[in-house]
C-alpha cells in the first residue's frame, strides 16, 4: 500500500474538500473509485446493510400492511383493503380514548418533570447561595433513570397496594402524627384551625380512615399515579439536560451581569431563560416522543382485570392488542402507528412553532 | 425563587463578601441568609430522599416476612431474608434472566460500538458520492419513533425464521443511528488530521490506522454510547416481549413481569419486594462507581447540535 502509493505519487492530483478533507485522485483512473474512496464505502456497508434490514425495510413493511387485512397466521397473505383501517382507527372512538389516555399521563408527567428540573437549575446555578455536591446530588436524581421500567413497575405496584402498600401505611402513620401535634401543640393547633382544619383533611382526603385509597386500582388517580411516576423517572435526566445547557457560560454572565448593577430578577429574565428555552424545547419534543410511546408502566403496572384499565390503555398498548393480542389484526396495529406518528408529528411541529414564536 | 427583592439581595452579597475579607458579625440579613440556604438545601436533600426512598423500601421490604409488610413499615431490616430468597428462587430463577439479559446485552453494545466507530469515521473522514446521502438518512430515521416499525420488525423477524431467538434483539444494534451521529461529530471534533497523513506517510493501511489509531483515540466517546446503549438494551422490554416465546430464553425484565404469574411468589409480599431488590441492586451497584460516564452520556447525544 505504502509502496504502491509513492511510485504512484507524481500521478495523482490532491483534491482538498472545504471541510479539510483531502482525497488523492489518480486522473489516469478516471470513474474507477479512488482508493480512499472505496474504503469509505467498505467502511460503511456493514452499518447500510443493517440500517436497510432492520430500520428502512420495517417501517415499509408497516407502511404497507396498514392498506391490508391480515391476521397474521402462517400461510395467510394480507389482502389489500386500501384505507380501510386508517378509516377505521380514525373512527374508533377506542383509539381517541387511549390516546386521551396517553396524553393525560404525559401531561402530568412533563409538568412535574420538568417543573422540578427547572426549579433545581435555578437552584444549583444560582450564584449567590453556591449551592454545593451538585454531582452527587445530580446522581442521585438520575438513579430512577437507569432502573428497568419492569423493576419500577413492580416496586410501586408493590408499594402502592391499596390494601397491604407501604406507601398508604406511611401516610396513615403521617397523619396520626399530625393529629397528636394538632391536637396537642396549642400553637400549631390555633394557626391551623384559622384554616378550618386542612391539613387533616387534606390527610383524609388521601387516605380516610376506613376506605384505602386505590393509587392504581381507581381511574380516578390512576392515570395521576403512573405520570408521577415517569416524573420520578425522568426528572434527573431533564435536570442534567437543563443543567449542560447552562453551565460553562452561566457563572461568567452572572457575574459580568450583576457587576453591571442587573438584579435578580433581570438576570433571571434576561440570561436563564433565554438560556434555557432551546433545551426546554427539546427536552419537551423529546419527552412527548416517548411519552405518546408509553407502554411498559402502564402495561405491568394495569391489568386487564382492574378498574382503571380503561381509562390507562396508552395507544401503544392498544397497538399491542391488535398486533401481538389474541385476536390479531395486524393491518389495523400497523394503520394505529402511522396514525400515531402523524400526532406525534404535528405535536411536535406545534411545540416548535411556539416556542419560536415565542422568541420573536 | 428568583424573585427575591433585590434590595435584601444586595445586602447579602454584601454580608458574603464581607465574611470572606474580615469575618463579618452575625447580621439578621447573614443570619436570614443562612436560613434560606439551609431551607434550600433542605429541599433538595428531601428530593434526594424521594428518590432513594423507594428502592431501601424496597430492600427492606425484602427482608421482612408477608404478613409483617402488610401490618406496618419499618426502616430497618428484618429476618425473614432467606425465606423470602427461597420463595422467590424456587419458582423463579432471575439469574437466569440476568445471564439471558447480558447474552444480548453485550454482544448488541460490541457490535453497536464496533460498528458505529467504523460508520462514524468514515462518514466524517473519506469523501465519496453517498456519503451525504447516508448521513442524512441516519438523522431522519433518528427522528422517526421506534414504535412506529415495530409491525414491520415482528414480520420481517417471522420472515428470516428469528422468532424466539436473541438474533433480531442483537443484530440491529449493528446500525444505531443515534451513536453514528454523535460519534461520527465526536471524530469530526477530536480527531488530528495531520496524525491521519503522517500514519498514511508511515505505510500504514487503512485498516490499520482505524485500529491502531483512530480507536483508541475515540474511546472516552464509544464508552460514553456503550454505557447508553447497555443500559437499553438490559432495561428493553417490548421488544423481548413480542419475540421471545421460550420461557427459558427470558431476559430480565422479561422475567420480571412474569412475578405475579407464579402463585408461591404472589401469595408472599415478600418475595416479590426480593425480585424487584435482586433485579435493582447490582444496576445501584454500578451506578455507584460509574454514574459519571452515565450521565456523561445522557448530555452527549443531545443538546450540542
Amino acid at each position: 500500500m505504502a509502496k504502491a502509493k509513492k511510485e504512484s505519487a507524481p500521478k495523482t492530483v490532491e483534491v482538498k474538500y472545504n471541510d479539510g478533507t483531502v482525497v488523492t485522485v489518480d486522473p489516469s483512473k478516471k470513474g474507477k473509485l479512488s482508493k480512499r474512496e472505496s474504503t469509505g464505502y467498505a467502511f460503511i456497508i456493514p452499518y447500510v446493510i443493517a440500517f436497510c434490514v432492520f430500520s428502512v425495510y420495517p417501517v415499509f413493511k408497516t407502511l404497507y400492511l396498514s392498506f391490508t387485512q391480515y391476521k397474521g397466521g402462517i400461510g395467510i397473505k394480507p389482502q389489500w383493503v386500501g384505507l380501510a383501517k386508517y378509516d377505521l382507527t380514525i373512527h374508533d372512538p377506542l383509539f381517541w380514548k387511549s390516546l386521551v389516555n396517553t396524553v393525560r399521563i404525559w401531561g402530568v408527567n412533563i409538568v412535574l418533570q420538568l417543573g422540578l428540573a427547572f426549579l433545581l437549575t435555578i437552584v444549583f446555578i444560582d450564584i449567590k447561595y453556591k449551592v454545593k455536591g451538585l454531582a452527587v446530588y445530580r446522581a442521585i436524581y438520575y438513579l430512577p433513570n437507569i432502573i428497568a421500567a419492569t423493576s419500577i413497575a413492580f416496586m410501586f405496584s408493590s408499594l402502592l397496594d391499596p390494601n397491604y402498600g407501604t406507601f398508604n401505611q406511611i401516610l396513615t402513620s403521617l397523619r396520626n402524627f399530625w393529629v397528636v401535634i394538632y391536637n396537642h401543640i396549642p400553637f400549631i393547633h390555633d394557626i391551623m384551625h384559622e384554616s378550618g382544619g386542612v391539613t387533616v383533611r387534606l390527610f383524609d382526603y388521601m387516605r380516610p380512615h376506613a376506605v384505602r385509597t386505590e393509587w392504581l386500582g381507581s381511574s380516578k388517580y390512576c392515570a395521576s399515579t403512573i405520570g408521577v411516576i415517569q416524573a420520578w423517572m425522568w426528572f434527573g435526566n431533564s435536570f442534567i439536560m437543563l443543567m449542560a445547557g447552562v453551565m460553562g457560560i452561566s457563572s461568567d454572565y452572572y457575574e459580568a451581569s450583576s457587576i453591571d448593577g442587573a438584579g435578580r430578577w433581570k438576570q433571571f429574565t434576561k440570561i436563564t431563560l433565554p438560556l434555557l428555552k432551546p433545551i426546554m424545547l427539546y427536552v419537551g419534543v423529546t419527552s412527548l416522543i416517548g411519552g405518546l410511546q408509553m407502554f411498559d408502566l402502564p402495561q405491568i403496572m394495569i391489568t386487564k382485570t382492574t378498574a382503571s384499565y380503561m381509562s390507562i390503555r396508552t395507544v401503544i398498548m392498544y397497538l399491542y392488542q391488535f398486533g401481538f393480542g389474541q385476536n390479531k389484526d395486524v393491518g389495523r396495529a400497523a394503520a394505529i402507528a402511522y396514525v400515531l406518528f402523524f400526532i406525534i408529528l404535528i405535536f411536535s411541529l406545534m411545540q416548535f412553532i411556539a416556542m419560536r414564536s415565542e422568541e420573536d | 425563587m428568583a424573585d427575591n427583592n433585590v434590595n435584601l439581595e444586595k445586602n447579602n452579597t454584601q454580608g458574603e463578601v464581607d465574611l470572606k475579607k474580615h469575618k463579618a458579625p452575625m447580621t439578621g440579613a447573614r443570619a436570614f441568609y443562612l436560613f434560606k440556604k439551609g431551607l434550600l438545601y433542605a429541599c433538595i436533600t428531601l428530593l434526594a430522599g424521594v428518590c432513594l426512598v423507594p428502592f431501601y423500601l424496597t430492600i427492606i421490604n425484602a427482608t421482612r416476612s408477608g404478613k409483617e409488610i402488610m401490618t406496618s413499615f419499618t426502616f430497618f431490616p428484618g429476618d425473614q431474608f432467606m425465606t423470602n430468597w427461597n420463595t422467590l428462587f424456587n419458582s423463579i430463577n432471575l439469574f437466569r434472566g440476568m445471564w439471558n439479559s447480558l447474552l444480548i446485552a453485550l454482544p448488541a453494545t460490541l457490535l453497536s460500538a464496533y460498528f458505529s466507530s467504523i460508520t462514524a469515521y468514515a462518514l466524517a473522514i473519506y469523501k465519496f458520492k453517498l456519503r451525504g446521502p447516508v448521513f442524512t438518512i441516519t438523522v431522519v430515521f433518528m427522528m422517526i419513533p421506534g414504535q412506529l416499525s415495530l409491525i414491520g420488525f415482528y414480520q420481517l423477524c417471522k420472515e428470516l425464521g428469528m422468532i424466539d431467538t436473541y438474533w433480531p434483539l442483537i443484530l440491529p444494534a449493528i446500525s444505531a443511528p443515534g451513536a453514528v451521529f454523535f460519534l461520527r461529530q465526536y471524530v469530526l471534533s477530536i480527531l488530528p488530521r495531520t496524525l491521519l497523513e503522517a500514519a498514511r506517510i508511515d505505510g500504514g493501511s487503512e485498516m490499520y490506522i482505524f485500529h491502531r489509531i483512530v480507536l483508541p483515540l475515540m474511546g472516552p466517546g464509544i464508552a460514553t454510547m456503550a454505557i447508553g446503549g447497555f443500559i437499553g438494551s438490559w432495561n428493553n422490554y417490548l421488544m423481548p416481549l413480542i419475540l421471545l416465546t421460550t420461557d427459558s430464553k427470558f431476559t430480565l425484565p422479561l422475567l420480571m413481569s412474569t412475578l405475579n404469574d407464579a402463585t408461591d411468589v404472589a401469595k408472599s409480599q415478600g418475595s416479590i419486594y426480593m425480585g424487584v431488590a435482586v433485579s435493582v441492586v447490582p444496576i445501584i451497584i454500578v451506578f455507584c462507581f460509574c454514574s459519571k460516564y452515565i450521565i456523561g452520556s445522557i448530555t452527549a447525544g443531545g443538546v450540542k447540535e
